[in-house]
């Protein structure tokens, strides 16, 4: 019995720090947008995550529908699976931000370089 | 017709002076442009002390294939009518360039490449080398259509087409084997011819072998890429 109470305890605080810190996470991501610090482009994919992890930790039921529908037999490893997923997407995400980057980094250089010879000419 | 010698220099006070002595030596008739790649030395220096040669210094270091499509782009909106590339390192002989510039006059090929390797000279490398080269050369035979033994090679002639089509669309590292597909794709036609070239006099050639690895694995995602791509 006291050991049941325990688990129920234990399982109420890391859902309270779970709740706790996907709020935090959705209110920082919206504190940068507010400062211009972070473009809204790269805000939704964080807001996006920060949301889903909010309403997990909010309705755990939801957790264990999940895994029962994909074949987790332990409902916190879909937990690391969602994680592990959203976080794969933002860095896919970064790697394509900073490929345009790089190319649209070389269009500049190579435009100043011409236009520096032009000048040089004139 | 308007004609030009591109030569990418990072890094090369060294060298530079010695090639364009020899460039404007063996190469009358030409403009001579050295697209300086952001270098750290006095390369450009070394280079404005020839008052004929033009110079355009990169803010940054680009890579060689952002230097090179910086020539071409000059090349593209100048007017020139041939290009002829050639290395800042001294590697390449200016007096050579004859035989690469022939088969573009005579309209026989958009692209010449000088090679190394398509005449039995002595020209040494390492293990590694041999095999990577190999590799490319069966690869150009399968995916190509096209016997090119020397595909590493900088040493090119190409025309008016050719360098529209490059100064559009150039790879940033080890670009000049991923050139040759984005040509072929084009319709434009190839030829090598073989060349003497030197081997290294300063400076040493930056291929480890874990970049070499890195080499091949890269330039042959980018052509099967390139394959998977329409045309656009």
């Amino acid at each position: 019995m006291k050991g049941a109470r325990m688990e129920n305890v234990q399982v109420f605080r890391i859902q309270i720090l779970a709740i706790i810190g996907s709020v935090f996470l959705v209110l920082f991501i919206f504190e940068l947008i507010r400062r211009r610090r972070l473009r809204e482009e790269f805000s939704i994919l964080w807001l996006g995550m920060g949301l889903i992890f909010l309403v997990v930790s909010l309705f755990r039921k939801l957790l264990d529908k999940f895994s029962y529908l994909v074949g987790i037999g332990y409902p916190p490893a879909a937990l690391f699976l969602l994680l592990i997923v959203g976080l794969t997407v933002i860095l896919i995400h970064f790697s394509v931000a900073i490929s345009e980057l790089k190319e649209a980094n070389k269009k500049l250089a190579q435009e100043l370089g011409l236009l520096k010879k032009e000048f040089e000419d004139k | 017709m308007k004609k030009i010698i591109i030569i990418p220099a990072f890094n090369e006070e060294k060298n530079i002076g010695r090639v364009l002595t020899s460039v404007q030596e063996h190469c009358p008739g030409f403009d001579i442009l050295v697209v300086n790649d952001g270098s750290a030395d006095r390369t450009s220096e070394k280079a404005r002390e020839f008052s004929q040669v033009r110079v355009i210094d990169l803010p940054i270091n680009l890579g060689i294939g952002g230097a090179v499509q910086t020539g071409f782009l000059y090349s593209q909106r100048k007017g020139y009518g041939l290009a002829i590339q050639i290395d800042g390192d001294g590697q390449h002989r200016p007096d050579e360039v004859p035989k690469i510039l022939a088969p573009i006059q005579r309209g026989e090929a958009d692209v010449v490449i000088g090679s190394r390797f398509l005449e039995k000279a002595s020209y040494r490398s390492g293990l590694f080398r041999k095999i990577g080269i190999k590799a490319f050369e069966i690869a150009n035979r399968l995916l190509l259509g096209e016997r090119i033994t020397d595909s590493t090679s900088g040493f090119r002639a190409f025309n008016r087409k050719a360098i529209d089509v490059l100064s559009r669309n150039y790879p940033d590292d080890y670009p000049e084997p991923e050139a040759l597909y984005i040509l072929k794709k084009r319709g434009l036609r190839i030829l090598e011819v073989p060349v003497l070239m030197e081997t290294r006099s300063h400076g040493k050639s930056s291929i480890s072998f874990l970049r070499s690895l890195y080499y091949m694995v890269k330039v042959f995602l980018a052509i099967f890429v390139l394959m998977l791509r329409k045309t656009e």
